[in-house]
Order: C-alpha cells, then structure tokens, then sequence
C-alpha cells in the first residue's frame, strides 16, 4: 500500500480501496502530483472532499499528514518555525552567569559565539510548513495546506520558496531543503483568488460537486448501513436541491451527514416530515430552509418517487 | 524491424509535442495566461501517462495548464474544438463556410456554442476573409433575442471626456470620503517604536552591538475592502457619470493620496436591469479611457431598475467571492423599482431579504441616495421602505462633497 501508484486506474483504485470514490480527472491530477512531484492545487465549493483527498493519500501512501490550518493573519511564526525566546533568554542569562565567574578577558569573541549558538537548531521551534521538509525523517510527509483562502494575501509569499523548491530560508540559520519532497495539497474555497504565482508552482484541479452516480457510490462507501432504496433516495433529493437557486448548495459531507442521521432516525424512506426536521443537516442559511421547506419539498420527493417508478 | 517503429513513435511524440504547445498558443491567444513553463509541464505530465484515453488527456492538459475556475468552460471549448479533429484545416474550412457546416453536421455532431474571443484566438485572420452572408437560421435567433429582452432597453452609451475641472471636483470629493475607509487592525505585526517587545528582533540586536536592545511591534493596519453597488438605470441616468468618476477616483488615487497609508481593496458593480462588473475596467488609470471601458462593457444604460434581482445575483455570484465580513458595501440607488412591476412572478427575489442577506455579509451596508437631499423626502416607494431597515447608515449623496460642487457637476448632466 505504501509504493506510488503507476498509472491513473491504479491511483483510482487505491483511492477506492481507501473509501474515496474519485471522479477520473482528479485521479489524474494526483497521480501526476505524485510523479511530477508538484503541489496540487485543490479548488472547490466546500464539503466536496477536497481535505479528504489529503487525508485518504496519506493512509494510502503509508506517509505521516502533516496539516496546517490557515487564517487570517497566520506568519511564518505560526507557520515554518519560530525561536524559542525564553529557552534563548535563558541562556543569555546562564552565559552571564559564566563569564562572571570567569576572567573577563575575551567578552568579544564570546559575545559572538554566544549569538551564533543562540540562533542554532537547539533553540528553534519547527512548526507545519518546517516539520514537512524535515531532512531527518525517512518519510516524505503528506502536507495539507488547508483553506488557503482564508489567510491573508501576505502569507502566500511565505509558500512562493516552499512550493518551487520545497526549502525554506532561516535569515539567521540558513537553508533548509527537504531530501524528498512531501506530497503539497492545498485547497481553497475560493472566498477569493489565489495569487497567480502560487497557482502557477502547483497542479491545478477544480472539485465539482458529484455525479448523481458518484455520489451514490460515495454513499455506498461512507455510509454502508444505509440501503440501497434510502441511498438513492436521498442521492436524489440532494441533487434536486443542487438544481435550486440556493445562496448555500449541500456539497457531499452534508449528504453524509444526512444520511447518517437519517439511519440515527430508523428512517426507511424519505417522507415529508423526516425532511421537515432534518433539513438543517443539508442546508445552513435560514432563508435557503425557508424556501426549501414545505412545498418545495414535497416537489422534490413526489420527482423522485416519480422517478423510482417510471 | 524496431528500428522504424521506434523512429515513428519519436516522430509522433514530436508531433504531440508540437500540436500541445499549438493548443497552448491557442489558449494564450484567448486570453488565459499560460506560460512556456506550463506548456513543458504538460509535456512532462503526458509522458507519465495520460495518453490512454480522451478523458484522460484532457484531464492531464487542464491540470497542467489551467489555474482557475472560470477558464473551465473555454478551456473545454478550446479542447473541443481543437483535439477533436485531426484535421484542423477542415475545421476552419467547415467555421468559415457555414453551408459546408450545414452539411457537414450530420457527420460530426453539432458545433457547441463557441465563444467569440475563442474564435478569434483561434482563427485570427477570419474577419479578413472573405465572409459568407450568415444563413437565415442565425438572423432568426437574433431577432428573437432582441425582442425578449426589449424591456432592458439595450442602449450603449458614450460618455464624453472629462473637463479639468470636474477631474478636480472629482479628486476633491475623495479627501472627504475617508469615513468611509475605517482602519482595521490585523493579527500582522510590524516593528514599532512603542508595543510589544519583539523578541526575535531584539535578540537579534546581541550578534550586532554591545548588549541585548530591546525593539517593539505593534499590529499592522488595514484599510477594510470597499465594494460599490450603484444603479445606473434611468432615474439615476443624472448621476452615474459622476458616480463612476467617483469610483474610479476610488481606485486611482492621486499619488498625494496614496502616501496616506495602505490602499483598501475596491470592487466595483454597476446594474440596472442586469449586474455588470466593471472593477476591471476602472483600473485603467486614465479615467476617460476607463469609462469608456465601462460604456463598452454595461449594456443596460438608463433602463429599468431591478434592485432585488441584481442584489440576489451579487449575493449568489459575487458576494462569496468578493464580500469579506469586513467589508464596506456602498449601495448607490434611488431604491426606486422600476420598469417591470408586470413581471413579478413567484420566483422573483425580495428586496428586504435581499438586502439583509447583503447586510448579514458585510460590516457595513452605506445607501447612498441621491434624492435624499430634497427636503422632505418620505420612504414611499416600496423599494425604499424595504431597503431602509437594513441599512446602516443612509446618506444623501451630496454629503459626499461640498453641495455646490456636486450640483454644479449634475447641472451640467440635467437633460
């Protein structure tokens, strides 16, 4: 399980094999991240598995997942690596101490050791972006760069030397270059566009919600309990809810989640009250439940039904 | 025996190789920014595989070379066209003799709707080219898209260049628009000369001087994004010159003003019985050119109004895209709906549920409008009642600059 895929059915099939049911464009965007080597780009509505991908990878690999979470305002600090100001404080404190008790005959060329070893690899704390390229580990890392979007624009500079050539420079240590590259994800909701320059270092792939068929097969896959008749029940249903104009479409995470709660309610079919209670699960705007609930439910359920017959 | 087959492959690889960095061009000429890096990628890409099937190969290009989601659809036009047919030659024969299409359709199923900047990308010399009288069907078609949408009143417009003085007016009205602009703190630090100490910095000091000096920081500011909203349909016809001056003044500042501190982000939307962006065109820096980019670009000059349908399209469309939770929205109308009462069907958005569906998203919703200067103006119209609890702040335009100066620049737009 742990070798690369060699061709695109094989990186399909592995995915499969690990629960993640990937359209073949996707499958074709990964295998080519894992051979090329490049960042892939992951752009999407969110709950259409964009995270996931990065987590079934790093079980399908074999390979540790190292995720960072972006927001709004996250540094190199929160992100590559940081020093450890107290521990260097410290130190300060115990070389003093030392040269006290010392002669006080060459403080110049101590002053200078001491600022070349307070900046050394004893005193820096790795964070994320670090740990991936860790030249240490046996493992190249699966590295989950989440939510782009959500930090600030400063930030994507920060990722411009990590993305081309999986190093980054420490100003006071040097460069630290990964031995093999980890496998970069990232994704982005698109609450705004990436920069060009960072989309330009990675492979690019729009994440679609899925085909009535897929998403059934994705069903199959999440939620094995459900049968067969709910499933594509509620398969149908949620495509139904994609075809309105909503300000919220459900993406796939929340047909999961529906389904889950649906099993949680011994619910057999779909029927107008079990809908009426639990449309929270699928859409998240008041006024998308507002528009939904009632009539356009029941529309919904008597298509599908139609559906199921005809 | 393996000796020309091996030749062959390498000609045929050549030949791919030649025909990707054609499609490459192809798209490039359409507009999507593809550089000579990406097109070697591809090329990499498709020896690692990809070659199996259609679909396979399509996915391997749109990997490679495309970055964002709204090149999709061109992108597969481009492809449709371009790797369906071996022989391009005929394609273009077949696009510039609509009776050999006609024909021809039978056998290759029908064209799909082609965009025109595509079209040129790929055929750049076809309006020089002799060209066939269009056939009937696609006269029909554009009748029939005249008369449906009659009601938005398709009108271009030109605009006439910008005297001096309304350029100053303009500038002049920007220095008392900083209100509008609240600083907002970050969670970014910069070095200060008061604030937290800055440890790294500080440290830092030991390698360079006698002694530890301590350096501080405090939190960056922004500038919180501006989105403006305004109506140019008829009854506001008197005002949206001066109103798109204003934005664009907005974008381009004067060098003096930029000194001020951090740019805040500007997106501006123009509608009236549809919704146009027009932050592209507004970045041209010379405000003449720039309005004439947006004069090209809006279609609906002096039309109807459709406030609650335009606002429900930048709420579906833009607003996730665009509308941060820190933003400032400026909604420039009349509040006044007009021109089609009669097709108030079911599906029709509410303006209230509209608007505070746009409220809810932003930080601040600012309505300017324009009649509030009359003196006892009352929220009669409907759109105006609706609107008005979900504002925050509501305003008479001509508060944005002296009285005098505004109105002497409407004087001059009174029909």
């Amino acid at each position: 399980m742990s070798t690369e895929p060699s061709s695109i059915d094989d990186t399909q099939q592995a995915l499969l094999a690990q629960g993640y049911v990937a359209e073949r464009e996707l499958a074709c965007a990964v295998f080519l991240a894992l051979r090329l080597q490049r960042p892939l780009f992951l752009e999407g509505e969110p709950g259409t598995g964009k995270t996931e991908i990065a987590k079934t990878l790093a079980a399908m690999l074999g390979r540790p997942l190292i995720r960072l979470q972006c927001y709004e305002g996250l540094d190199m600090a929160g992100a590559a690596y940081e020093w450890n100001y107290a521990r260097q404080m410290l130190e300060i404190q115990l070389q003093a101490q030392g040269l006290n008790g010392q002669e006080q005959g060459d403080q110049r060329v101590d002053r200078e050791a001491l600022s070349r070893d307070l900046f050394g690899e004893r005193f820096l704390i790795p964070r994320a972006l670090l740990r991936a390229i860790d030249p240490k580990q046996d493992l190249a890392p699966v590295l989950l760069i989440d939510e782009l979007d959500r930090a600030d624009e400063p930030f994507e500079a920060f990722l411009l030397e990590l993305l081309s050539d999986f190093q980054i420079s420490i100003p006071e240590l040097g460069t630290i270059k990964a031995r093999q590259p980890p496998v970069v994800i990232i994704t982005s909701n698109r609450t705004r566009e990436i920069h060009d320059a960072v989309k330009r270092r990675c492979l690019y792939h729009w994440v679609g919600f899925p085909s009535a068929e897929r998403e059934a097969a994705i069903l199959r896959q999440r939620v094995p309990g459900a049968s067969a008749a709910l499933a594509a029940q509620i398969v149908g249903f949620v495509q139904g809810l994609r075809g309105i104009d909503l300000y919220k479409l459900p993406g796939v995470a929340e047909t999961i989640e529906w389904s889950r709660a649906l099993l949680e309610l011994n619910a057999l079919v779909l029927d107008p009250q079990t809908v009426h209670d639990t449309l929270g699960l699928l859409l998240k705007y008041q006024d998308d439940i507002a528009r939904v609930q009632g009539s356009e439910a029941a529309r919904l359920l008597a298509q599908i039904q139609a559906e199921a017959h005809g | 025996m393996a000796e020309p087959l091996a030749g062959r492959a390498e000609a045929d690889a050549h030949h791919l190789a030649e025909n990707v960095m054609h499609f490459g061009r192809v798209l490039r000429d359409a507009g999507l920014r593809i550089g000579s890096d990406r097109i070697a990628l591809a090329l990499q890409a498709l020896q690692q595989g990809g070659l199996a099937s259609r679909r396979d190969f399509k996915a391997t290009l749109a990997a490679c070379l495309l970055d964002r989601a709204d090149h999709r659809l061109l992108f597969d036009q481009a492809f449709h066209i371009f790797w369906q047919d071996p022989d391009l030659m005929g394609r273009v024969m077949a696009m510039m003799l609509p009776s050999v299409e006609s024909r021809a359709e039978g056998r290759s199923g029908t064209p799909p709707a082609q965009n025109r900047r595509l079209a040129e990308a790929l055929f750049p010399r076809a309006a020089e080219l002799p060209q066939a009288a269009p056939p009937p069907e696609q006269r029909i078609e554009l009748d029939a898209a005249l008369s449906f949408s009659q009601r938005e009143q398709l009108r271009q417009r030109d605009f006439d260049t910008m005297t001096v003085e309304e350029w100053a007016a303009a500038r002049l009205q920007l220095r008392r628009l900083q209100p509008l602009f609240p600083r907002l703190l970050t969670r970014r630090r910069q070095p200060a000369a008061h604030g937290t100490v800055a440890w790294r910095a500080s440290l830092r000091t030991l390698g360079r001087g006698p002694g530890l000096a301590i350096r501080h920081e405090a939190p960056r500011e922004r500038v919180a994004p501006l989105i403006i909203l305004a109506d140019i349909s008829g009854s506001m016809s008197r005002y949206s010159r001066v109103l798109l001056h204003l934005a664009h003044g907005l974008m381009n500042p004067a060098p003096s003003a930029c000194s001020a501190g951090p740019r805040p982000r500007i997106s501006c939307h123009v509608f009236g019985t549809r919704l146009t962006p027009i932050t592209r065109a507004l970045r041209q820096r010379d405000p003449d050119q720039a309005l004439a980019a947006v004069s090209r670009q809006v279609q609906d000059w002096s039309g109807g109004t459709r406030i609650s349908a335009c606002l429900h399209e930048f709420n579906q469309r833009w607003a996730r895209r665009e509308l941060r939770s820190d933003a400032t929205v400026l909604l420039i109308t009349d509040g006044l709906e007009r021109g089609d009462e009669d097709d108030g069907v079911a599906g029709r958005p509410d303006l209230a549920a509209e608007a505070r569906r746009l409220r809810l998203s932003c930080r601040r919703l600012i309505w300017l409008n324009p009649l509030l200067r009359y003196q006892g103006f009352e929220p009669r119209a409907a759109g105006v009642r609706a609107l008005l609890p979900e504002v925050s702040l509501h305003l008479p335009v001509h508060n944005l600059a002296s009285l005098e100066q505004l109105a002497a620049i409407l004087s001059e737009r009174t029909p």
